[in-house]
């Protein structure tokens, strides 16, 4: 909400600068998100959060003037000269203002013109160019004449982007003031909280600023207007009162409608609203005043529809198939949960969101007065119907009224209809503004518009509001706060913000709600909202800083993440880089991870409902597919890759995890780590390095060694076939016969989906674990060994076998055999030729013999490779090589 | 023959002078000390010489060949010295060329932020408690007393999974980790229903915002919120905590700042800023007005209490969130919050 502080003084004295009293607000929990000068003092850079704008008004050199004299320019017809008074001497000030024309060439002025006048050197916007330039005024000859200072426009000023024509102030301006002191403002744009809507007006505003500087609240005048007397004009029947707890009416005849008052005018534009004419204007100005929207009818429409029956209001939900034009020309078909403001012909406006057009609505009158906040449309609309009307409206029924703000802002949502209105109905507006500001309307119409205004107001108030008592005390506040207040102080506090306190006892006290804010409950809730004002009228800053007394709670740790952690670990320790991944993507980008002539994924996707780009579409099924995603991505400037990922893929489910009763239907979250590697296997430096391409055999050896440091059990790789593998080069990852991944070099169809740089020819690698399988698999202790202090026995062993046998097989069956005697079997070569036979292969093991508390002689290792061999030979039919 | 032994030392000394490696050396050995060198000859012919001359001669003798063999040993040691002298020479490597790297493997900055804090969380007390990412909308709002239709909805713009039948209980992408504080408060309740134990967590986690993406706001982004229950948590212990944590993250001089503020689950709320770290508090282009914001912070509100299974007139506790990447951002410098999940080697190498 943009105050003007200028305004805000109509209720509250504020002798602090602008920049501590944007301060004070910004603490108190209203941010002020930019402050804007009109003249008056710009607070230094860095002082303040808000982001600042504006112009400073210099007070030498911008001041208030007269024009005594309106002269024709010798040599423009366009232009004329301005004989005026500055406070100290007359000048002859150039302009070509078009609202001066009518003075020109009359002699001197009747009543003086007063104006703002800038002297040579005065910073100010250009006028001529768009937006905001500055420009310092410089002395210049225009068309032969002289001209070094000028009168100003309300764009020159920056006070809005008016530059038709110059400034006219009112007539107690006097002549030699600073511009600064008689018009300087600034407006703060203040960001409110949904819980702050009862700060959306001035007095809202201001009724926060005296609490915390702890100044007096100007309380507004009660409104003159209506006369007393009983309201005979209207009736209302409101069908719902949980949506429409209140109705009031009023009314005034015979008004005038014309441009409001300049002041009135200059207020609204600084707060962000466009003025129409003293009607339109009027309603917008109580809502920013006091915070209640308004509505305007015109009268004689609605008794003409009423056909010599009395005007009746009536407040409903929309009926099935119901339409209405709004006045923004749009046809809505109507929900059915939209409340409506009817006669008894048929919808007149969508309750609190936005004014109709059918039928009597429209009356082209009755729209331009309709809606507040959406002037815009109502000028434009103005401008088209004024001819067609014929006759201006000269009876306005006002309405004020409370609605369910769950249900307009609904509405509002639902129709894309964002006012001002709707803001403050979406919100909560307390019904007492009902009649307050129905009184405020028609006092100012009265002002500005002439018009009786009809005695008594129509008042339908079927739900009256509760405002909640709360007992709270000092215990309370120390309970939350952690800070000792007297309740005295907690009562002057409270009273400050127009909470009514009743001291019950020493401790306690019964705090009753204002009628102008609907954001505190009751009980318990109640008691904590009581606190959060008594802390941000205390003072955040003054609460101390204390640890935690508390007895500490039951050290659970986190077994799983530590486990998953070390699983990062073990990567990072083989040179692999964590990445982390947009979970959000699309299903064909996803399936680019699988084989064209294979898609399998037929799984359910989480599909969003609303995405915010054509690429979000769904949350991935694969970490694979994100990880290769990335390593796209890089190779462009990497050629060597080893990437890990840890996160989790998600899997509609119908009925997924159920477990946790109201979790029924979500899906599942399944953790994966992926491993990826492609590139050479050193990068080239300056001596040779191993350049070759990265095979399976590499990325096999990281997971190795991943899963060895994480102590699985029985880990085992069987050959198998996937989607995304070649299906020669894949294998399953096992422990025991529990399969926890699977790991391969991607098949050439699926590398060819991807968009790889020219110079980027080497297999990819990648493995795909399931992260929840493998942290329940690692075993939380496990035993050591005592280091041996004798000295091994090595000795190398050679067999030959069939090419098609697994080379595990032969490990397994030596390391079977040799039990505890044989404490390592290592592959140190494997060789083919034709001496060894075709279909055949040699696989060279190194065998150490090793116990922690015996040599063995030569002769024990004889016996064992002895035993060994005879297995190998009947087990797997190998012969040893001599 | 005393002539000829002193010739032979005079020459064998003087002919070690020229030797300058090992194979001279031994040569010289060979030649001056060896079976048939001039001198052993000699004591080969001992027993032709006479009784007087025998001791005169072989004193002699022995005199020379001690002195040879001291000159050997001395030449040697020189010779060596210079062999390994001339040896380190050659061996003289450029230095500034560029060594043999393993490569490094790198922890996400995401990661390595979390570490840091669960570590200093972890010495406060705090466990690390994770909760799923597609949440209902009554764990991710109801429970968290935003009510349907609550205008404090409007502060989360929300991701809804496509679901039917569902009613006013859609599938979402959890706004805030906030859900888990709901779950985690169920489970620590459900141990002792009746007296349930104080709870003190910290719940990391990603979360998803209906937002477009530009430099300063992601649709994903991760969050990492803190939760304290028990009978006597108090928002000065708030403060408090937030100042350890800050002077932890930022430096022991780094000043906190409370401002009021409002989320549906807490009240009393604030705003946590600390002073910038960056210009001390002046005020620059990061922050302005010398403060920066880091993250959002309350009492818990009764009524979340209450939906987790405490009692809010026995118990009081507070919470916070707080964003790992906008700390990453503000102590490295990064200016681009879209780098964090794009993964360009070219970022993430950088940490």
């Amino acid at each position: 909400m943009k105050a003007p502080l200028s305004w805000l003084k109509d209720f509250v004295d504020i002798d602090i600068s602008i920049a501590d009293l944007a301060h004070l607000i910004t603490m108190a929990g209203m941010e002020v998100e930019e402050i804007r000068i009109l003249g008056l003092p710009m607070p230094a850079p860095g002082s303040v959060d808000a982001r600042l704008s504006g112009l400073e008004w210099d007070r030498e050199k911008i001041v208030v003037a007269s024009i005594l004299e309106v002269l024709p320019h010798p040599n423009a017809d366009r232009l004329t000269l301005c004989k005026l008074f500055d406070g100290q001497q007359e000048h002859i000030v150039l302009t070509g203002a078009p609202n001066l024309f009518e003075y020109k060439g009359i002699g001197p002025l009747p009543k003086v013109l007063k104006v703002a006048y800038a002297k040579e050197g005065a910073q100010i916007y250009d006028g001529h160019q768009e937006g905001l330039v500055l420009t310092k005024l410089k002395r210049a000859t225009i068309r032969g004449v002289e001209s070094f200072s000028m009168v100003c426009s309300e764009k020159e000023l920056g006070i809005s982007d008016e530059h038709e024509g110059i400034l006219i102030l009112d007539e107690d301006a006097l002549p030699g003031t600073p511009l600064a002191d008689y018009l300087g403002d600034a407006v703060m744009d203040v960001k409110l909280l949904p819980s702050f809507a009862r700060c959306a007006s001035m007095l809202g505003l201001a009724r926060e600023i005296a609490a915390i500087t702890g100044t007096p609240l100007k309380h507004p005048k009660s409104p003159t207007q209506p006369p007393a007397g009983k309201a005979d004009f209207a009736e209302i029947e409101i069908t719902n009162p949980e949506m429409n707890p209140r109705f009031v009416l009023g009314l005034i005849r015979n008004i005038e409608i014309r441009p409001s008052p300049e002041k009135v005018q200059r207020r609204l534009k600084m707060a962000g609203m466009r003025p129409i004419n003293n009607i339109v204007d009027a309603t917008n100005y109580v809502m920013l005043e006091i915070g209640e929207p308004l509505h305007a009818f015109d009268y004689d429409v609605l008794v003409k529809s009423a056909k010599n029956k009395p005007v009746k209001i009536i407040t409903r939900t929309a009926k099935a198939g119901e339409k209405l034009t709004t006045l923004d020309g749009v046809e809505r078909k109507l929900d059915e949960t939209t409340v409506l403001v009817c006669d008894q012909a048929g919808a007149l406006s969508i309750a609190g969101v936005m004014g109709g057009r059918e039928s009597e609505v429209y009356d082209a009158a009755q729209e331009v007065l309709d809606a507040p906040g959406i002037e815009s449309q109502a000028g434009e609309f103005l401008k088209g119907k004024a001819s067609a009307r014929g006759k201006s409206t000269s009876s306005i029924l006002l309405e004020g009224a409370a609605w369910n703000f769950i249900n307009i802002r609904k509405t509002a949502r639902a129709y894309a209809l964002h006012s001002e209105a709707s803001y403050r109905f979406g919100r909560g507006v307390h019904p007492a503004m009902a009649e307050r500001g129905v009184r405020r309307g028609l006092e100012l119409m009265h002002a500005w518009a002439n018009g009786e205004v009809a005695p008594g107001l129509v008042d339908a108030y079927p739900l009256p509001a509760k405002d909640p008592t709360v007992e709270i005390t000092s215990a309370d506040v120390k309970r939350w706060l952690g800070v000792e207040i007297p309740i005295k102080k907690v009562k002057l506090m409270l009273e400050r913000l127009e909470f009514t306190c009743t001291l019950e006892s020493k401790q306690r006290l019964l705090v009753t709600v204002p009628d102008h804010r609907m954001d505190i409950g009751e009980g318990i809730t109640g008691k904590a909202d009581i606190v959060e004002e008594i802390a941000r009228i205390y003072g955040y800053d003054n609460i101390p800083e204390t640890r935690i007394a508390d007895e500490l709670p039951p050290q659970l740790g986190n077994p799983l993440l530590d486990k998953e952690e070390r699983v990062r670990d073990l990567l990072v320790a083989q040179g692999l880089q964590e990445t982390i991944s947009y979970r959000l993507t699309t299903p064909e980008r996803e399936a680019r991870r699988l084989r064209p002539d294979n898609p399998t994924d037929d799984q359910p996707y989480v599909r969003i409902a609303n995405p915010i780009a054509p690429d979000k579409a769904v949350l991935r099924h694969s970490v694979l597919a994100s990880l290769l995603d990335v390593a796209e991505h890089n190779a462009r400037v990497r050629e060597r890759l080893a990437l890990f990922e840890i996160g989790p893929a998600f899997l509609a489910s119908e009925s997924g995890d159920l477990s946790s009763g109201s979790g029924q239907g979500l899906p599942d979250e399944l953790q994966r780590v992926v491993l990826l590697l492609a590139g050479p296997r050193s990068l080239p430096g300056w001596q040779p390095v191993d350049a070759t391409p990265m095979d399976f055999y590499d990325l096999k050896g990281v997971l190795s060694a991943l899963l060895d440091g994480l102590r699985i059990p029985a880990v085992g790789f069987r050959p198998a076939e996937h989607p995304s593998f070649h299906p020669g080069k894949c294998a399953r990852v096992m422990s025991g016969d529990k399969q926890i991944g699977v790991v391969g070099e991607l098949h050439p169809q699926v590398r060819g989906q991807y968009d790889w740089p020219a110079s980027f020819r080497s297999p990819v690698l990648v493995a795909e674990i399931d992260l929840d399988i493998l942290l329940t698999l690692i075993p939380t202790l496990h035993q050591t060994e005592a280091v041996p202090t004798l000295p091994p026995v090595l000795e190398d062993l050679a067999v030959v076998v069939d090419e098609s046998l697994p080379a595990e097989r032969v490990a397994e069956l030596i390391r079977q055999t040799g039990g505890k005697v044989v404490s390592d079997v290592r592959l140190f070569d494997v060789y083919r030729d034709e001496k060894i036979g075709a279909g055949k292969k040699s696989l060279a093991y190194r065998l150490t013999y090793q116990a922690v508390n015996k040599t063995f002689s030569d002769k024990d290792v004889a016996g064992m490779r002895g035993r060994i061999l005879r297995r190998l030979e009947q087990e797997l039919g190998a012969v040893l090589r001599r | 023959m005393l002539d000829k032994l002193n010739e032979i030392q005079t020459n064998a000394l003087s002919a070690i002078e020229s030797v300058q490696d090992e194979a001279a050396l031994e040569a010289w050995r060979v030649a001056h000390l060896g079976r048939n060198s001039a001198l052993m000859q000699l004591f080969n012919g001992f027993g032709q010489l006479s009784k007087e001359e025998r001791p005169v001669i072989g004193q002699r003798a022995n005199e020379v060949k001690k002195a040879l063999e001291e000159a050997f040993v001395a030449r040697s040691g020189q010779v060596r010295q210079a062999a390994l002298k001339r040896s380190i020479e050659q061996e003289r490597l450029d230095v500034t060329l560029p060594g043999r790297r393993l490569p490094l493997g790198r922890l996400h900055p995401d990661t390595q932020i979390l570490r840091e804090l669960y570590r200093v969380f972890g010495e406060m007390g705090f466990q690390v408690y994770r909760s799923r990412e597609v949440e209902s909308d009554e764990y991710n709002f109801q429970l968290l007393n935003f009510p349907v239709g609550h205008p404090a909805r409007d502060m989360q713009d929300t991701y809804f999974v496509e679901s039917e039948g569902r009613g006013e209980n859609p599938i979402v992408l959890r706004t805030h980790t906030s859900p888990g504080q709901i779950r985690a408060m169920h489970e620590y309740a459900a141990r002792d229903p009746h007296n349930p134990p104080p709870v003190r967590i910290i719940l990391p986690g990603m979360v998803y915002r209906y937002e477009q993406v530009d430099a300063r706001h992601e649709t994903q982004f991760d969050q990492i919120e803190g939760l304290a229950v028990g009978p006597g948590i108090t928002f000065s212990d708030l403060k408090g905590t937030l100042a350890d944590l800050a002077r932890r993250l930022f430096g022991q001089n780094v000043r906190t700042r409370f401002r009021a503020s409002f989320f549906p689950f807490t009240e009393p709320s604030a705003e946590f800023d600390i002073e910038c770290f960056l210009c001390g508090g002046k005020g620059c282009n990061v922050c302005g007005g010398g403060w920066l914001e880091i993250g959002g912070c309350g009492m818990i509100h009764s009524v979340v209490l209450q939906n987790g299974g405490y009692d809010p007139e026995r118990y009081t506790g507070f919470a916070f969130g707080l964003g790992p990447q906008r700390i990453a951002m503000l102590r490295y410098g990064i200016n681009d919050i879209r780098y964090f999940w794009e993964n360009d080697l070219r970022f993430l190498e950088q940490f």
